[in-house]
């Protein structure tokens, strides 16, 4: 089993994700499949994390944590977010297969980038479903 | 499930070791590390106890070049072998492409592979996959310990123990060593791809 996306669709949600999410202050975000494939990947230009092993550690946290909360009853937790010193780390579904994760700093509150997150991911589901 | 990138003209694919607790798995990917250190450029991300048993996966990225103008990722993954770890386990199989089984050559490991091997197949089930289907390798590991006058399953019983039906392609191999490990890993990784191709224009 394959899927494909073309370089319309990637370029459109790179652009969502330029716009909403790293023009107003994210560090890095990325959009991965649960397989942990790396889908699109975007940053300011001033850090380097390893993205491929990053999203293997997060398709495996988040299937961890859905696990967990069919366990206890839930559909899903909807807030997934780690807070450390400097950077941050927020998770959050598209549709069935896809997250999205975005790496942010103390300057950007968690509210606010919420929202964004929200926003981008209504635009990311019209991409990839079309 | 394989990702095709168009753009960057690139194909994720994911492969997963699979088999019982303390088989080899980690050992195979520890291996193929130390061999392409050169190629890889990250560090091997393992979570694990302290006892070095896998507790969640291995993750081993391995960029193998270019096929028909497609730059071909592969990543590697291993799952926890022990019993206990099935939810972990099942977790680590979603979106698999292709899968090596490692078996412990030990004959006081008989049962345990046997067992492994039906995990897999109910498995990939839960996923709507079938293990007659999907690529897949079998590794019949340590066979160094001979040497060491160790009791081992002759290649004969592995074979019509976990083999008769698959008929999958197999390897006598030690990941201690490294005898056939690069084998493996190239074995299926031009299964997974041969399976793919339809995609690759
Ligand atoms: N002699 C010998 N020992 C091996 C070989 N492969 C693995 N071992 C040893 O077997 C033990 C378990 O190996 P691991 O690679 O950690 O096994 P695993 O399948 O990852 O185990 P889990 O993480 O618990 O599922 C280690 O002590 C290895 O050194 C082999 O080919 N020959
Ligand atoms: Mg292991």
């Amino acid at each position: 089993m394959e899927y494909t996306l073309g370089q319309k669709q990637l370029d459109g949600m790179e652009e969502v994700l330029k716009q909403d999410l790293i023009d107003l202050g994210v560090h890095c975000v990325f959009l991965i499949d649960m397989a942990g494939n790396v889908i699109v990947n975007l940053d300011n230009g001033n850090i380097e994390h390893d993205i491929y092993s990053l999203a293997a550690l997060a398709a495996g946290n988040f299937g961890a944590v859905s696990a967990m909360a069919k366990i206890v009853g839930e559909q899903e937790f909807s807030l997934l977010f780690h807070k450390g010193e400097k950077e941050n780390i927020h998770f959050s579904k598209v549709m069935t297969d896809f997250l999205l994760v975005t790496i942010f700093g103390k300057e950007t509150s968690l509210g606010f980038l919420r929202l964004k997150v929200t926003e981008a991911i209504g635009k990311i589901k019209k991409i990839l479903e079309s | 499930m394989a990702f095709v990138n168009l753009k960057k003209r690139e194909v994720q694919v994911k492969v997963v070791y699979y088999g019982p607790g303390r088989g080899g798995k980690t050992t195979n990917l520890e291996y193929l590390y130390k061999k392409f250190k050169e190629r890889i450029k990250t560090e091997m991300v393992a979570i694990k106890t302290h006892g070095d048993r896998t507790l969640f996966f291995d993750f081993l990225p391995f960029d193998i070049g270019k096929i028909k103008g497609y730059n071909i990722r592969v990543q590697l993954y291993t799952v926890p072998g022990q019993v206990k770890y099935n939810a972990t386990r099942r977790l680590v199989l979603r979106g698999v492409d292709g899968i090596v089984f490692v078996a412990d050559s030990m004959k006081v490991r008989r049962e345990k592979n046997l067992l492994s091997l039906k995990n897999l197949q109910e498995n990939l089930a839960t996923y709507n996959k079938n293990i007659f289907k999907i690529p897949l390798v079998l590794q019949y590991n340590k066979r160094d310990l001979s040497e060491h006058g160790i009791p081992l399953l002759s290649p004969e019983i592995l074979k019509n123990d976990l083999n008769a039906q698959l008929k999958a392609p197999s390897f006598e191999a030690s990941a201690l060593i490294g005898t056939n490990v690069v084998l493996t890993m190239k074995k299926i990784i031009t299964m997974t791809l041969a399976s793919l191709q339809r995609e690759l224009k």
